[in-house]
């Protein structure tokens, strides 16, 4: 199940059953305030993140003339300086697009492999859905944050490294919930009347069952994101992620942390918004999931 | 035929399942550690390393046995208590663990007695009073706080109690060798309160699903529509069929706490084995990795096959079909 | 406790939804069931039978509120109770006998144990005495009471069986009323009849006042004293079983009655255009006057206000008088079903064996199926039809023994068969709200055949999309539309015309109206029939109700448990049945047409 475990659902306007079943879902979400306040904060961080650097006053490596390290908010440096003198806000600017590309990466790594696997092993049953499933559990027996940093033990604090440790066990996740949708799909008549036409079992996983386990999977992908975000930026936090002397939010609160009574900026900038961005993406995905419960309950028959 | 064989049947192929996954749990750990690209000797000596020195760490490590061999020596190690030799300081893995483990265990255990049932009984309330306006605030401070990373949390609890608004309680530990986690208790309150902030929105959020799923179906409707009294119907009916998802939830949320201290012993510099992983690691010191990793590993396992197992003892529709 | 002329009074009960608009769901029901008699509330999907038998135990689903009306049970309101004492009265004023007993059991608690509770609760006396009350009760619902029954839980008890344990809960505590919400559903026909028969036999002996909810006219004209028609949320006629089905005064319960099938064939199935309104859809004026014949321009400015015909018959329609004239007139005669002459078999089955992992279903079944014949394949639910059919269609692989289409072998699986075999039998499902992908446009699931078999698509796919459409009588408005925005006929019309896109040779129909309301049904018979005579199919025709097979089908297999048991001509075997099993299906099924003749 997922975690965050919606069971509430929205009430699926008049207007909106008449359209496609895609479009019934974008307007249901977008019909309630969680979803509209956290893609805006979701947009915002995003945009802080992608297009940051644009406007930065530093670039992320140099340090701030006239100015000591942890030094207070001044006109030079807007948000004070960090540990080694350097702009804070600059830095800020620069620093998130890692957590967000490392991140996005690792959720779409998941999602594909995890999409697949579950869809499979739904649609095989027997025993290669068993064995599928088994294989799953194993990478479910350790935390993610354990697995990437067991990885990491060998060959050091690899990004690529960090991609597939997260994107890997975040596949687990994602196929038990795929399975979870597609077996309830794999039942009904729909699947049969294409087998029974003799339609090849490829075509079958791909037009019939996976556009209808989009909703829940969507609703999925919008949640391990959040998650991948929190992990990346731990890994990070850790000293596993970007090295010094790149500008990284997780990175940074690491490193000074121990000016905190000095200079809170450099900490709780990045603090505020990996919260901020994994909130978002939560309230988004808490959005979708009423709405697609919402039109699954009001599914069936007359 | 006899519901008692079928039950320690099922027990038994649970049991043997879970040790199958260890099994390959920890082939999958030993394979991460020692068959990766990059030569774990050279990683740890750096480019000016010697050939000699590299031959040397390298027989020391045991690297020049073929891989098999290295991971049967492992294997069998583990069951006679020998996980190695740690490569930081030479002691058996098993010494400096052991050392460690109390105060995680300590942590764990105290986190976990109170976020359970607060969990619970938080998703329970909830669930019982649906579309109230304490069901609405919960729901809506859970989603936030289920969302939050833990070093987020466990950064700004530092930075509240600690250092910037109020200086009341230690953000860092500081021990004495050979003293035991009770002996700091104002130094627990911070990473204790940071795991449960951490852990109850999850439980809280999939009891209040599953309750409601119960107290909206049809068995309960029907309970009602008997004329039982309220009590009666949730006591009775309602709790009894609730228990098994509360099992799930339970192994779920020590599984989180398992995942948590790791970054919450580093923020707090708690000396548990959360933190022993990652200075490990950082030392590429492989043994003490390994054997940590097995051991949250195994935790996993145990809790889940304790789930499966007490969830099938209180349904009796599982129960008499394995019989 | 005072006595009153009756045990139940409903006055001008409105149900609405308790959020956004609030529409009504249901609104100005009345009516009144005197002790010991028995009110049949019948209605189709979304009509508010449902809504209305909660609402007698002052109770609503989630989502909904009873906003105004009075419930008086021997004379006291209930609903201006306060809830908790609202709850002290459900189980021992007034009782539910719920539809589906499966989910309404709990599975985790005995069934002694809940019989036990419904007695003590209402604080019935030592357990000595309930333990007699409760070997009383199950006496009389024909069940066993020594202790190791009661001793289960309810999933190791039959559909039958659980359904009696909700019957003997419900009468328990001898209340003055009770509702039954559809309680023979998925029961056989013959644990059907015994149900019936038992609280028949309760309701008399005990003096208890019966709400029976229903959708099969059948079972309500042979149960029920007084009948209560519900459409679109309101109560639209109310009268003796035999005066309303007989000479009906809403044009709404006269088409009903017109298109239910009947055993005797004789008079055309006729359905009703269009579908009900759902709450917040209905329009000003009365309901049914979009899909009403003798509707005039008044009927669509204003609701019809309640009218009496006689004593103890009402009705909601200005233009009753009209109805009744007309009722004395005779129905529309059933075209007679082709005849065809005997041919060499299109499908021919012998010896099949056929089962699921190791429980065989099917034994040694044979049966021949010829060219632009239909063949109906009747039985009750675990008969094997459906599995028989399955095997042919290609659905199912398990069998053993010969199967030949045209002469040649045909191979188990779809995926084992060439393009050629797949194509000309075509399989129409059951439910067709779980046959059309539902993300997929109308247009999109036709074509699926025509791309997968003659590699069509663009434009000339999309012409034969809209022939097949006009075949079903689909209008071409729906080609874009998603399944979710028709109907369930309209879907089922749908399914058939994927079927026929394939140009087959047979058509297999499984169930393909049991799905459906009963005045959606007699539209797809139409629809089969029309085919079958302009396109020569062949028809495969699985059902449970032997009442729908004489009007389409020539030939008839009877089968039960796995066994055909008796084959022929469908006259023949409805008019003479020879074996033991179809004479009892032919006695146990209810039948309109009796019970009105019997009612007098």
């Amino acid at each position: 199940m997922s975690e965050i475990a919606s069971i509430d659902a929205v009430e699926i306007a008049p207007e909106d059953r008449r359209r496609s079943p895609w479009r019934v879902l974008v307007s249901a979400a977008w019909r309630q305030h969680r979803t509209k306040i956290g893609l805006g904060i979701t947009l915002l961080l995003v945009g802080t993140a992608v297009f940051g650097r644009l406007v930065a006053p530093y670039p992320p490596d140099q340090g701030v003339e006239n100015q000591l390290p942890f030094a207070p908010p001044s006109s030079d440096a807007l948000l004070g300086t960090d540990d080694l003198g350097r702009d804070v806000l600059s830095r800020f600017l620069y620093g998130g697009l890692s957590v967000l590309l490392l991140s996005g990466l690792a959720t779409a790594l998941g999602m594909v492999l995890g999409v697949s696997i579950g869809l499979v092993a739904a649609y095989s049953r027997g025993k290669l859905d068993d064995l599928l499933m088994r294989t799953m559990d194993v990478f479910l027996s350790l935390p993610q944050i354990v697995f990437a940093l067991v990885l990491a033990a060998t060959v050091g604090p690899k990004l690529w490294l960090l991609v597939l440790a997260v994107g890997f066990t975040t596949m687990p996740r994602v196929a038990r919930v795929a399975r979870g949708a597609a077996v309830e799909v794999v039942e009904r008549d729909f699947v049969r009347a294409a087998e029974a036409i003799g339609i090849p079992r490829r075509r079958i996983l791909l037009s019939e069952l996976l556009p209808n386990v989009s909703s829940p999977l969507i609703v999925e992908a919008t949640l391990r994101m959040s998650f991948n975000v929190a992990v990346v930026a731990g890994l990070s936090f850790l000293g596993f992620g970007l090295q010094p002397p790149a500008a990284d939010w997780g990175l940074m609160i690491n490193e000074n942390q121990n000016g905190l009574t000095l200079q809170p900026w450099p900490v709780l900038l990045p603090v505020i918004a990996i919260a901020l961005l994994t909130i978002g993406t939560s309230l988004v995905g808490d959005g979708l999931s009423r709405a697609a419960i919402g039109i699954e309950r009001g599914r069936g028959g007359e | 035929m006899s519901p008692g064989r079928g039950l320690t049947g099922f027990i038994v192929r649970r049991l043997l399942l879970g040790l199958v996954t260890l099994w390959i749990t920890s082939v999958v750990i030993f394979a991460a550690t020692q068959a990766l690209p990059g030569d774990a000797a050279r990683s740890i000596l750096g480019r000016s390393a010697t050939p000699e020195s590299l031959a040397d760490l390298r027989a020391r490590l045991g690297l020049d046995k073929s891989v098999l061999t290295q991971y049967w020596e492992w294997i069998s190690g583990i069951f006679t208590g020998d996980l190695g030799t740690s490569l930081a300081n030479s002691l058996p893995v098993t010494e400096v663990i052991g050392e460690r483990l109390v105060y995680t265990f300590f942590l764990m255990l105290i986190a976990g007695a109170i976020s359970i049932p607060l969990g619970i009984a938080l998703g329970a309330i909830s669930a019982r009073r649906r579309d109230s306006a304490f069901d609405q605030a919960t729901s809506v401070a859970t989603l936030g706080l289920a969302a939050l990373p833990e070093f987020v949390v466990a950064i700004t609890l530092a930075v509240i109690f600690s250092t910037t608004v109020f200086h009341v309680l230690p953000s860092v530990i500081v021990t004495e060798p050979g003293s035991r986690p009770w002996d700091y208790p104002r130094e627990l309150v911070l990473p204790v309160i940071t795991l449960i902030i951490a852990v109850v929105p999850y439980t809280a959020r999939i009891m209040r699903a599953s309750t409601v799923e119960i107290l909206e179906s049809d068995f309960v409707e029907m309970a009602r529509l008997k004329g039982l009294p309220e009590r009666r119907v949730l006591w009775r009916h309602a709790v009894p069929n609730a228990l098994a998802p509360t099992f799930q939830i339970t192994a779920l949320n020590l599984a989180y706490l398992a995942g948590g201290i790791v970054v919450v012993e580093a923020v707090f510099n708690y000396p548990g084995i959360g933190l022993l992983l990652v200075d490990s690691v950082r030392a590429r010191d492989m043994p003490t990795v390994q054997a940590i990793a097995l051991l949250i590993a195994a935790l996993y396992v145990v809790l889940n096959l304790l789930a499966d197992v007490a969830t099938i003892l209180v349904s009796p529709r599982l129960r008499t079909s394995l019989g | 406790m005072s006595s009153h002329a009756h045990a139940l009074e409903v006055v001008d009960l409105r149900v609405e939804l308790d959020y956004g608009a609030h529409e009504d769901i249901v609104e100005g029901i009345a009516f009144r069931v005197a002790r010991g008699e028995v009110l049949g509330l019948v209605g189709e999907s979304g009509s508010g039978k449902t809504t209305v038998g909660l609402a007698v135990l002052g109770h609503t689903r989630r989502g909904a509120r009873i906003s105004t009306g009075e419930v008086r049970i021997e004379g006291r309101d209930i609903l201006p109770l306060p809830p908790l004492e609202r709850q002290r009265l459900r189980g021992v004023l007034v009782s539910y006998v719920p539809q589906d007993p499966a989910s309404s059991l709990n599975p985790a608690l005995r069934i002694g144990t809940q019989l036990d509770e419904t007695l003590s609760s209402h604080g019935v006396g030592s357990s000595s005495e309930r333990h007699a009350r409760i070997v009383e009760t199950l006496g009389e619902v024909l069940l066993p009471s020594d202790d190791a029954f009661l001793r289960r839980y309810p999933h190791q008890l039959s559909g039958g069986q659980q359904q009696r344990i909700a019957l003997a809960m419900a009468f328990a505590n001898r209340p003055r009323v009770i509702v039954l919400d559809e309680p023979t559903t998925g029961l056989d026909v013959t644990t059907q009849a015994h149900v019936l028969e038992t609280v028949r036999t309760l309701c008399a002996a005990h003096g208890v006042a019966a709400v029976y909810v229903s959708h099969d006219l059948a079972v309500v004209a042979t149960l029920a004293d007084r009948v209560a028609v519900m459409y679109g949320g309101r109560l639209v006629e109310l009268g003796p079983t035999g005066t309303l089905f007989r000479a009906a005064a809403h044009p709404y319960t006269r088409r009903l009655v017109e298109a239910i099938p009947e055993l005797s064939g004789l008079h055309a199935l006729i359905g009703i255009p269009g579908t009900a309104p759902r709450p917040g859809h209905r329009p000003e004026g009365c309901f049914f006057a979009p899909r009403c014949s003798y509707a005039q321009s008044q009927c669509r400015l204003a609701p019809p206000p309640l009218e009496v015909v006689s004593d103890g018959h009402e009705v909601l329609c200005i233009r009753h008088a009209d109805v009744l004239r007309d009722a004395t007139a005779a129905r529309i005669a059933a075209v007679p079903r082709a005849e065809i002459e005997v041919e060499d078999a299109l499908v021919s089955v012998r010896g099949l064996d056929a089962s699921y992992g190791t429980r065989q279903v099917l034994h040694d079944v044979g049966l021949v199926v010829r060219p632009r014949e239909c063949l109906a394949l009747v039985g009750e639910s675990g008969s094997g039809k459906t599995t028989l059919a399955r095997c042919i269609a290609g659905l199912h692989t398990g069998f053993t023994g010969e199967m030949t289409f045209r002469g040649r072998p045909l191979l188990a699986g779809a995926r084992a068969r060439d393009a050629d075999m797949r194509r000309e039998i075509q399989y129409v499902f059951q439910s067709p709200y779980s046959s059309l992908n539902p993300r997929k446009t109308i247009t999109q699931i036709i074509e699926q055949p025509l791309r997968h078999f003659f590699s069509l698509g663009g434009n000339e796919g999309r012409t034969r999309v809209r022939e097949a459409l006009e075949r079903v009588q689909l209008s071409p408005t729906c080609l874009d539309r998603y399944p979710h925005q028709l109907s369930g006929g309209e879907r089922q019309r749908v399914a058939i015309a994927r079927a026929l896109v394939a140009e087959p040779q047979l058509l297999v129909c499984d169930e393909v109206t049991s799905a459906l309301d009963v005045s959606v049904q007699a539209a797809i018979i139409d629809v089969l029939a029309e085919l079958q005579r302009e396109l020569h199919l062949g028809l495969l025709f699985v059902t449970h109700n032997l009442a729908l097979i004489r009007t389409l089908s020539q030939e008839v297999a009877v089968m039960n448990e796995g066994r055909i048991v008796e084959r022929g001509r469908v006259d023949t075997v409805l008019d003479h049945p020879e074996a033991e099993y179809t004479r009892r299906l032919l006695s146990d099924t209810p039948s309109l047409e009796a019970a009105v003749a019997a009612a007098g």
